[in-house]
């Protein structure tokens, strides 16, 4: 076991790992600006990760879906969220329901089972950021517990947006991004959907006077 | 040839989409409408045509791929695109009337319905698989703000689950399109070409087992969440019930259909990699299970389009029923079935739409003898409902007639489970309907007249399918049955 790892590899580890503590911290965080915040931190390091696969395999259309990544993610959909914020006086909604040290077990529990998900898929992989793919899995599957256990309509939303980080972690870890036209395609679905959201946010606010959504529970079958 | 009815047919409904939203409130918009419609429909009957003479073919470099298979569903989908906005006019001219919508609301709607149909048919023509994806999330992002276009809080509650719930699904079908590529760049290399279906049938058989089993479990679930397979369906009765007539219309009729497509596309690739016929076995396990859950709800249901939702909902499980035991009869089974339901339940859901608004709810208790009130749109819920039972001699009759025979032959532990869950949405639906058309009636007229022409145009073609099967179409059918493997 003295094979040394290269520093990129390292690099990009290092970063992947931030990724998932960052997934964790956003479990966690019942405040909504720290969460977008947060949010934003997990957009950086993934733009900063896709960077450092882009510099090692010299691969030009990395260096493109890095720039989209910082921009989309990192600035552009943080400061959408910030401004809704805002404007919504949805400020000082405070989560008081949810049970952060159970949902934390049941993240570790999640982490366990994609790593094992992963496993068979990242040893066929020759990518340097393979060993990435599990983390990349975890992600999804933190922020889909997120939007679970979350009450209130932003944070659903985070946790939304935090899968597609998770996803497009996948996607540079197994094969380095997939095709140009299908990264733009994403970028342009992800962007429409937080504008529409946006109209949808004033929309549930009018009706309900409140972005909490256990007000919405009339639609069940009974 | 110098027009090329592919573009053509694309450019229609997104130059329009746009031109509608200037168009604002001006008395041509909803002719705008209905003319782009029409044009949609012409410019893929034409492409139809032109792809039975010449055989399949790419447009714009390989991006775009038209063969027998998909160039069905496109002609299916522009033509109740077309039926859908001739029905709209009156239909949301009296909503107008009773002050559920208002001008700026109907601009957004006819805007959106338009681009609608643009994201639709790209997905079904596109060659390139992460397209397809991005396609499928943009057709439920132009609907969101559709389901909710009431703004009551229970359209909004509709809407935002439909969101949530389809935006996760579509979610793991994205990692399944990722997983996809993965194992298809071990193959065909870094080339850009690797996403494209057509090079990925030419090396299905080179593609890992395991990568594409895990993958197809991820494409089936997450594009399985839009054909509102179990237990993924919470958004479709609700989305169906509390969103515009045309829209329920056209989810049911169209959306789930252009998700049941990208499952049968990534099915041909799976089966290609995976010899035991473990995507085949997976489709008819989910097929089984929503076919049953849904049957058993449609008994407790009170709201009339509420319950046509989960007909829906069954009528998909026993198309993917269909097309997970595959081979040609299935497949051609499975096909026919898909036609027959889109005709069909659009039509019920324009009728439902016309007799909601004549009583002013949606609550089938208080529906009360359509047949007095307005004989044809009684007579035209009554056959619809007829129709989508399965009765003969209805189209839906002969497809379920073979997929229930395929069934008995080929996988009979299927059949009591099959019998059952058809037997009780038939007592479910019938014992409804029924009272709903032929009890005593107690309604006032409605503002604006009816367009009852769709009703009967799609209930039509279903009987006429029911009773002879053109030739050409018969051919069509087979050979993409043929395609599917």
């Amino acid at each position: 076991m003295s094979t040394a790892i290269p520093l990129s590899a390292q690099l990009i580890n290092l970063f992947a790992s931030v990724i998932l503590l960052l997934s964790f911290a956003m479990l966690a965080q019942r405040r909504i600006l720290p969460l977008i915040n947060l949010f934003a931190l997990q957009g950086l390091t993934l733009a900063l990760s896709t960077l450092v696969v882009a510099f090692t395999t010299n691969q030009t259309h990395l260096y493109w879906s890095a720039g989209l990544t910082l921009l989309l993610k990192a600035m552009l959909l943080p400061w959408i969220l910030h401004r809704l914020v805002r404007q919504l006086w949805a400020k000082w909604d405070v989560e008081s329901l949810i049970n952060v040290p159970t949902t934390m077990l049941v993240g570790i529990v999640l982490v366990i089972i994609s790593f094992n998900v992963a496993l068979p898929i990242s040893e066929l992989s020759s990518t340097v950021s393979r060993g990435t793919l599990g983390i990349a899995l975890a992600t999804v599957l933190l922020a889909f517990l997120m939007m679970i256990t979350r009450t209130k309509a932003i944070p659903q939303v985070v946790g939304f947006l935090a899968m597609e980080n998770g996803l497009f972690l996948a996607a540079t870890s197994a094969t380095y991004g997939m095709p140009m036209v299908v990264e733009l395609g994403i970028a342009l679905d992800v962007l429409v959907g937080a504008i529409i959201l946006g109209v949808f946010f004033f929309q549930i606010r009018d009706q309900f006077d409140s972005l909490d959504i256990r007000h919405m529970e009339r639609l069940k079958e009974r | 040839m110098n027009v090329d009815f592919f573009i053509l047919m694309l450019a229609i409904p997104l130059v329009s989409g746009a031109l509608l939203i200037f168009a604002g409130e001006r008395d041509w918009a909803p002719h705008l409408n209905i003319i782009a419609s029409a044009g949609t429909f012409l410019a893929s009957v034409l492409l139809t045509m032109e792809i039975i003479d010449h055989g399949a073919r790419f447009a714009l470099g390989e991006q775009f791929f038209i063969d027998s298979m998909n160039v069905f569903f496109v002609t299916l989908t522009t033509f109740v695109g077309l039926t859908t906005s001739i029905f709209f006019g009156p239909y949301m001219r009296n909503e107008e009337a009773h002050g559920r919508l208002t001008k700026p609301r109907l601009r957004l709607y006819k805007s959106m319905f338009q681009l609608f149909m643009f994201t639709m048919l790209i997905a079904l023509t596109t060659n390139n698989l992460g397209l397809l994806w991005v396609a499928m999330e943009a057709a439920t992002l132009t609907t969101v703000l559709l389901v909710s276009l009431y703004r009551t809080s229970a359209s909004q509650e509709a809407a935002w689950k439909y969101f949530i719930l389809c935006g996760v699904g579509i979610a793991q079908a994205l990692f399944g399109t990722i997983l996809l590529y993965f194992a298809a760049e071990r193959v065909l290399g870094e080339t850009g070409n690797a996403l494209l279906w057509t090079h990925l049938v030419d090396v299905k058989g080179q593609l890992n087992p395991t990568i594409m089993a895990i993958s197809f479990i991820f494409l089936l679930v997450g594009y399985g969440t839009k054909v509102g397979l179990a237990p993924l369906h919470n958004w479709l009765p609700d989305a169906h019930a509390e969103g515009p007539t045309p829209v329920s219309a056209v989810l049911s009729g169209l959306l789930l259909n252009v998700a049941l497509y990208a499952i049968l596309r990534c099915k041909v690739l799976a089966d290609g990699a995976i010899p035991t016929g473990f995507a085949g076995n997976l489709m008819m396990g989910f097929g089984l299970l929503t076919l049953v859950v849904a049957a058993f709800f449609l008994a407790r249901q009170k709201d009339v389009k509420r319950m046509f939702a989960y007909s829906s909902i069954e009528h998909m499980g026993l198309i993917t029923f269909a097309f997970g035991m595959g081979g040609a009869t299935a497949n051609f089974a499975g096909l026919l079935h898909m036609t027959m339901h889109s005709l069909t339940k659009s039509a019920i859901f324009f009728a439902v739409g016309h007799a909601a608004q004549k009583c002013g709810t949606q609550i089938m208790e208080d529906i009360r003898g359509l047949i007095k009130i307005n004989p044809v749109i009684g007579w035209g819920l009554m056959l619809g409902t007829l129709a989508i039972l399965g009765m003969p001699p209805f189209g839906v009759f002969a497809s379920e007639f073979m997929i229930l025979t395929h069934a008995i032959k080929y996988f009979p532990w299927a059949t009591p489970f099959l019998l059952i869950a058809l037997g009780v949405a038939f007592a479910a639906i019938f014992g409804k309907v029924q009272p709903m058309v032929f009890d005593e009636a107690h309604a006032k007229p409605l503002p604006h007249a009816p367009a009852i022409t769709p009703v009967f145009l799609h209930l039509g073609i279903v009987l006429m399918i029911g009773l002879y099967m053109p030739p050409y179409l018969v051919r069509w059918f087979q050979e993409a049955a043929k395609m599917m493997g």
